[in-house]
């Protein structure tokens, strides 16, 4: 099987679906599981907060089977490396594992990243064990310092985080891709199934999703569009496209027409 | 004795440490992460870790997130 070999490794860990997948914004938790099984992925993220000390409220994490999914907590609403520093080492203590989902935010209004903090963060992080996949800017230069810092991966935005703009920087995104070598995840920014597809046939290593699925009227039809999308966006890359040409080039032979 | 416990004061009897507040609380340790004073405390040291009035804790979990 062609799909199977084709697997992705982060932080010394093989995957088979490309599709990453948040578990915010959902109707219910039932609704989350459902959409999380149809999509297929493998790592979904979480995020750290605070529990609610009169346990009236159930947990997500009742609802997912945790032997079927990589957990990669987040540390989003953090402004600054310290709070996002301190937020990885609660998820670690929280799940037990060192994959974290780092980002620093620079603006409420953009939720863009900070750069600085993030290679702050990411310095430290990295010193003290974790795996680190930082959601960063579309910039080559800080996703190569974010590789020689050592990170498992680089996650560019292809729009701001919930816009569902698509992928609004098709080129920085293939220079990123031919100047790093850990993975290239786009974390942000798809909005329907061609873009995940079009971040695929960039020749990205996997799709990081949230509101697209969670915010469709349908999330779980959703979820599966995207399963498929990332597949066919990964085949096709892989496949080779034809070259873009101006003119017409006929399908069919021109010899033996009728005369 | 009062602890502030994720923001709000809470009452807790002297002597207790973080696995019987997390018992109080009816939480599991198994999914949470506890902060004392900014410190993580390592789940394996709930049992001998003391409260002491007027410290500040944490207790958080994983939410839905992107």
């Amino acid at each position: 099987m062609t799909q199977n070999a084709d697997t992705l490794i982060i932080g010394g860990r093989e995957f088979t679906s490309r599709l990453m997948v948040g578990t915010g914004k959902y109707a219910s938790f039932e609704q989350t599981a459902k959409a999380l099984e149809i999509s297929g992925a493998q790592i979904i993220t979480v995020a750290v907060r605070r529990v609610n000390l009169d346990r009236s409220k159930e947990s997500l994490l009742d609802y997912i089977d945790l032997k079927k999914y990589t957990l990669l907590p987040n540390t989003a609403g953090c402004y600054t490396a310290d709070d996002a520093v301190r937020t990885c080492r609660l998820a670690r203590e929280a799940g037990m594992s060192d994959f974290v989902k780092l980002e620093v935010l620079g603006d409420e209004k953009t939720l863009f990243p900070d750069n600085e903090e993030l290679l702050k963060a990411a310095k430290i992080l990295i010193a003290e064990g974790f795996t680190v996949l930082p959601y960063c800017s579309d910039d080559v230069i800080v996703c190569k310092k974010l590789e020689d810092i050592g990170c498992a991966a680089v996650m560019p935005l292809g729009a701001p985080i919930g816009s569902g703009l698509g992928i609004r920087n098709p080129y920085n995104i293939r220079i990123i891709l031919e100047n790093v070598s850990v993975p290239v995840i786009v974390d942000a920014g798809v909005g329907s199934a061609s873009d995940a597809a079009i971040a695929m046939e960039l020749g990205c290593a996997g799709v990081l999703m949230n509101t697209a699925i969670a915010g469709a009227q349908d999330p779980i039809a959703m979820a599966e569009a995207m399963k498929l999308a990332v597949i066919a966006g990964r085949l096709s890359y892989k496949a080779g496209r034809i070259p873009r040409k101006l003119y017409a080039n006929a399908s069919s032979p021109l010899d033996g027409m009728i005369g | 004795m009062k602890i502030l416990l994720n923001g709000e004061f809470v009452e807790t009897a002297e002597g207790a440490t973080v696995a019987s507040l997390l018992q109080q609380l009816d939480i599991s340790r198994e999914r949470v992460a506890v902060e004392l004073n900014a410190d993580i405390i390592p789940k394996a040291h709930y049992e001998k870790q003391p409260l002491c009035d007027g410290d500040k804790i944490e207790i958080v979990h994983f939410v839905g997130g992107g």
